[in-house]
């Protein structure tokens, strides 16, 4: 009989929770420019509102610390050189432009925190973030909800910029790139039978590997076999003597740098001799150095090569081997190019509202950017060409180009 | 209506005893749903320390009241969110007619889609609980680690519930109100079961099962029951957990999760709810504060604040070492804060003990 | 054929590395009835170690046998300090609280070391992976066919040591005064200390060779996968536990066994299960859920399926003995 009333009462008050429940949702909206009365409510979170008037702040979150920390810091050190570089250009409208970021520890709860207090304690004009997509969906709904544009510099999933019109990336698509490298290894390397070998703890690889699997096929290659092993692992050989027995004459590995030198290692020492194919999470400098003379001869697809003569770009490089004293990656390249997109907008925007700075990015035509040129399709994506390096010697080599 | 059946203590009707409790919340609640609706890093913050509490209280029900050693909770906590985070996704769309509004409609379709993840998370917690009957100890601990891996490896492997990506744009149906109500549910809950009989039996397995055993206590049921309440609650968590965060995916749940769980609970002392909840509180909003404090200090200088998180494990892992050492039984022993309360607080409480 | 023998080489060469972390479980296990959760990490650090020790010798002197056998040798010496520290700081003081208490301890220093070796403050190294230096210079010994299957000069060097450490252990424990004691310590500490065993001596010194023969393992285990990352304690520490626990807990050569069996289970479960998992999935219509095939993607949860089936069905392991127990 409690029992009875206890469920009761407690339906009662769900009942009410429901009545409660149809103010925040249009509420939300409003809070860019919100007052947030409440916000310093908790001592703990403490008060970091924008820095005076005379500065605009920028909002970045990405993976600082932990395992992903090297693509994270790469994308700080672009953007942060773009912005020293527009401010001592004058800066946007009058105003110097300031950096704030949050670490996430490449989490998407924590991406959905730091994306949060970006918006509400720091109000930053326009989010730039993060490396990998699932953290970049975590932030979207978010940024999205707050009429804050957000600019990833280098999440490659379809679904990113699919969450709404406030979402936009300078980079391109899984898609393109599975087909890229599709495209290369058909046409160019005259492959006829691939294998590939997938990182199932990431949906970046699964992505690529659906791309190329149906690609590949499409040109009427043959992909003879598909394992997988987990970001981590360090001993391959029990999938590698599996691809071995099929017998393809390329193998496609779309994962992250830290896991590839082993694997290479460990393909060559089983005697694999195929030719070994990849994707943009291989550009590290630590490639090479993990994977030594193994990886000699592998092709992989990226945003960008340092040997692009374009004096824009070779001047990029300059600038950013005198301040971080190395060539910087792709990543550091696309958090340039997301930053100066972001500024290029707010120069353009009529005022600094959300609203305005995102149809600012939305009309970005033909921009430069050092990772190829930035024209922003109706579906908030950038259209713009892979291009392929070749790994000779611990060096990488530009390739070719393969166009959308 | 009949005094007869009051309590000696108040003036409170018998049969309102029960339910007065969240009754007298839910002003509370939708006061704090007011007072936050301008501030969603607030209710964001708030939101997680919610699910922590929830979490660390229902863990403290196997861990602390019955003596048991689960370190696999983030893994109720996956199948709650994945089950919950999965329902909403596919009735998005779906209207009840019988509401007045859509948004109403939303919000008994989210609880619906709670209970449904907490419901299939005790439904684990169950097949858990099982092996409970032949092992304990040190192997019941690595058996729920292996449970919560193995939850990992299904989900990843299982187009369903997206694989490595997760699943996204799960509508985000959270509110304060919703998250706060869960743990005060989640606390009563455990007041009320250690202060039952239920409860004395669990006690008892905890200080000696086998003398618990021999007083006639069906240790293997209670066990089990222990762990099916515990997980309903983790499965509650994960499915509010869900609703706010927008997306779940594997890396969210894994063994470094539920660490920091027991963590918490071995902080706030093993067995007491007070001090998991303190733990919890305390434990989720100080990489916050730092971060905030070292943003502060530092200015344009960010390094400090970025390295909170890093900083963070190692320290949890220091945290416990020391714990154990210096102070085994953590914050609060199985005290709870009326126990430790100056006496003329407590004096209502003492014809009860 | 050539797959079978070439799979056969895998698992046993992953095998060997479980077995000799899982002595070292089961050792600890004997003497103190403690879960040390902390031993793969111990691993971990032991490869640091020898990670640092070559790249002081340089790229000259560190594939030299005497270079080697240094790495070895301070790899070793060093884990054997750590485990000492860790014995007499952290688990000797609660010895007399209950297992939980030690257990959670355990917990805890396993994750200072994991996490701690991920930061990149002063000597620690950081999250990112480096290539592990090669301590032997590799070349093919034996090649069959047209390079169908190869075996290495450091896969042959890799097992001898492995096995030369087993029958070192099983000769100390068996064969030695010492070993007699800690065989007397592991029935009844207290009875024991009756007999005048200085128990705590014993013990600290199963803890140091046990993290000695850890770091030895995690040297063999650099070599193979030629990558070393603060994360890869943990894992390695969790199977070799499960292989202990498979063995029978306690029991050396148990462990052994238990630890081979595990590493040619989950190479055959990469190598052939997906087609018994795409059969499979044909009658039962699994593909409608949408769940995967491939074979290698549920390795992971080999080993955890693999323990809860025997401790459901035999707590005490394949070669354990059931014992009552005392009220």
């Amino acid at each position: 009989m409690r029992v009875l009333r206890f469920a009761v009462v407690a339906l009662m008050a769900l009942g009410c929770a429901t009545a409660c429940e149809e103010r925040p949702k249009t509420q939300e909206s409003e809070t860019t420019q919100g007052t947030g009365a409440a916000t310093g409510a908790i001592a703990a979170s403490g008060e970091t509102g924008p820095a005076d008037a005379n500065t605009i702040l920028i909002g970045e979150v990405g993976s600082l610390t932990g395992p992903e920390a090297t693509f994270g810091v790469s994308t700080r050190n672009g953007i942060d050189l773009a912005i020293q570089q527009e401010n001592a250009a004058g800066g946007v409208k009058g105003k110097k432009l300031k950096v704030r970021v949050y670490d996430d520890q490449s989490k998407p709860e924590e991406a959905a925190n730091a994306v949060t207090r970006l918006i509400s304690q720091d109000r930053v004009a326009v989010i730039l973030g993060e490396v990998a997509s699932s953290n970049s969906l975590a932030m979207a709904p978010k940024a999205q909800a707050a009429q804050t544009p957000m600019i990833t510099p280098s999440s490659t999933n379809e679904k990113v910029t699919q969450v709404g019109d406030y979402i936009f990336r300078v980079c391109f698509i899984d898609a393109f790139q599975g087909y890229a490298m599709a495209k290369f290894a058909h046409d160019t390397l005259k492959v006829k039978t691939a294998a590939i070998l997938k990182d199932q703890k990431s949906d970046y690889s699964l992505g690529l590997t659906k791309v190329f699997n149906t690609k590949f096929t499409e040109f009427g290659g043959k992909i003879v076999t598909i394992e997988a092993y987990s970001k981590g692992d360090t001993d391959f050989r029990a999938q590698l003597t599996a691809i071995k027995s099929a017998k393809p004459e390329a193998l496609y590995i779309p994962g992250y740098y830290t896991d590839i030198g082993v694997i290479a290692r460990q393909a060559r020492e089983l005697g694999i001799k195929t030719i070994l194919l990849g994707g943009d999470g291989w550009e590290s400098p630590t490639l090479t150095e993990l994977g030594g003379s193994a990886l000699d001869g592998s092709y992989y697809t990226n945003h960008y090569s340092p040997e692009d003569p374009s004096p824009h770009v070779q001047q990029f490089i300059a600038e950013y081997r005198k301040v971080y004293g190395a060539v910087p990656d792709s990543l550091a390249a696309l958090g340039y190019d997301a930053a100066r997109v972001a500024v290029d907008a707010m120069r353009r925007a009529k005022d600094l509202t959300g609203p305005s700075i995102r149809d600012a990015i939305a009309q970005t035509k033909a921009f430069p950017g050092v990772a190829g040129t930035i024209s922003i399709d109706e579906n908030r994506n950038a259209v713009k060409p892979a291009v392929v390096l070749k790994v000779e010697d611990g060096k990488t080599k530009f390739v070719t180009t393969v166009s959308p | 209506m009949e005094s007869v059946a009051a309590p000696r203590f108040s003036g409170v009707p018998g049969w309102l005893r029960g339910p007065l409790p969240i009754l007298l919340s839910l002003p509370i609640l939708a006061l704090a749903q007011w007072a936050t609706a301008q501030a969603p890093f607030l209710v964001y913050i708030a939101s997680i320390v919610g699910v922590n509490v929830i979490l660390a209280v229902s863990l403290n029900i196997v861990n602390g009241m019955t003596g048991q050693f689960s370190i696999g909770h983030a893994g109720f906590m996956a199948v709650g969110a994945y089950i919950a985070g999965k329902f909403s996704l596919e009735t998005k769309d779906v209207y009840l007619p019988f509401m007045q509004s859509v948004a109403a409609s939303d919000q008994l379709m989210f609880v619906f889609a709670l209970l449904l993840g907490g419901a299939v998370a005790a439904v684990f917690g169950f097949l858990v609980g099982l092996p409970s009957l032949r092992l304990k100890g040190d192997y019941l601990a690595i058996v729920t680690l292996g449970f919560g891996e193995i939850i990992r490896v299904i989900v990843q492997n299982t187009e369903m519930f997206g694989r490595a990506l997760g699943l996204s744009g799960i509508p985000q149906r959270s509110s304060i109100f919703m998250v706060m109500f869960w743990v005060f549910l989640t606390i009563l809950a455990a007041r009320r079961i250690a202060s039952s009989a239920h409860g004395r039996s669990l006690l008892a397995i905890r200080e000696d099962e086998i003398a618990a055993e021999a007083m006639g206590v069906n240790t293997t049921a209670y066990k089990v029951r222990a762990f099916v309440i515990s997980a309903f609650f983790a499965g509650v968590a994960g499915g509010l957990f869900a609703h706010f965060v927008g997306i779940i995916n594997p890396g969210s749940f894994t063994f470094v999760k539920s660490m920091e769980i027991v963590v918490m609970i071995v902080a706030g002392g093993l067995g007491s709810t007070t001090g998991s909840i303190v733990a919890a509180v305390f434990l989720t909003l100080l990489p916050e504060a730092l971060r905030s404090i070292f943003t502060q200090l530092g200015g344009g200088d960010q390094t400090l604040a970025q390295r909170v998180d890093q900083i963070r494990m190692p320290i949890y892992g220091m945290l416990l070492v020391a714990l154990m050492l210096l102070r085994p039984q953590g914050l609060f022993g199985t005290k709870e804060i009326w126990d430790v309360a100056p006496k003329w607080l407590s004096r209502r409480r003492k014809g009860m003990r | 054929m050539n797959d079978l023998i070439q799979h056969l080489i895998n698992g046993l060469a992953a095998g060997t590395i479980y077995a000799l972390v899982a002595l070292g479980y089961t050792m600890v296990y004997g003497v103190l009835k403690l879960i040390n959760f902390a031993h793969g990490d111990v691993m971990m650090v032991g490869v640091y170690m020898g990670y640092a020790t070559a790249g002081h010798l340089g790229r000259e002197h560190q594939s030299t046998f005497l270079g080697a056998t240094l790495v070895f040798l301070l790899s070793m010496a060093g884990c054997g300090l750590l485990g000492f520290l860790i014995e007499r700081l952290a688990y000797r003081p609660l010895r007399d609280k209950s297992r939980l208490t030690s257990l959670i301890t355990a917990i805890g220093i396993s994750f200072t070391l994991s996490y701690g070796f991920q930061l990149d403050i002063g000597f620690l190294p950081g999250a990112s992976p480096r290539a592990f230096p090669e301590i032997i210079k590799p070349h093919e010994w034996i090649v069959i066919g047209d390079h169908d299957v190869i075996i290495w000069n450091w896969q042959v060097i890799s097992f001898l040591i492995a096995i030369l450490l087993m029958l070192g252990l099983q000769i100390l424990v068996f064969r030695t005064r010492f070993g007699r004691a800690m065989r007397a310590v592991s029935f009844d500490h207290r009875i024991a200390a009756l007999m005048g065993i200085p128990v705590d001596r014993v013990i600290a010194f199963t803890f140091m060779l046990g993290s000695a023969l850890a770091a030895g393992a995690g040297i063999l285990y650099a070599i193979k996968d030629t990558a070393v990352q603060p994360l890869m304690g943990l894992y390695v520490g969790l199977k070799a536990f499960v292989a202990a626990v498979i063995g029978g807990i306690g029991h050396v050569p148990g462990a052994v066994a238990g630890a081979i069996l595990l590493g040619l289970t989950e190479e055959f479960v990469v190598g052939y299960a997906g087609d018994v998992l795409r059969g499979l999935g044909a009658v039962l219509h699994l593909d409608s859920l949408g769940v995967g095939f491939t074979g290698s993607s549920w390795r992971d949860a080999v080993a955890f399926g693999f323990l809860i089936i025997v401790l459901l069905v035999r707590p005490e392991g394949i070669f354990g003995r059931v014992t009552a127990e005392k009220v």
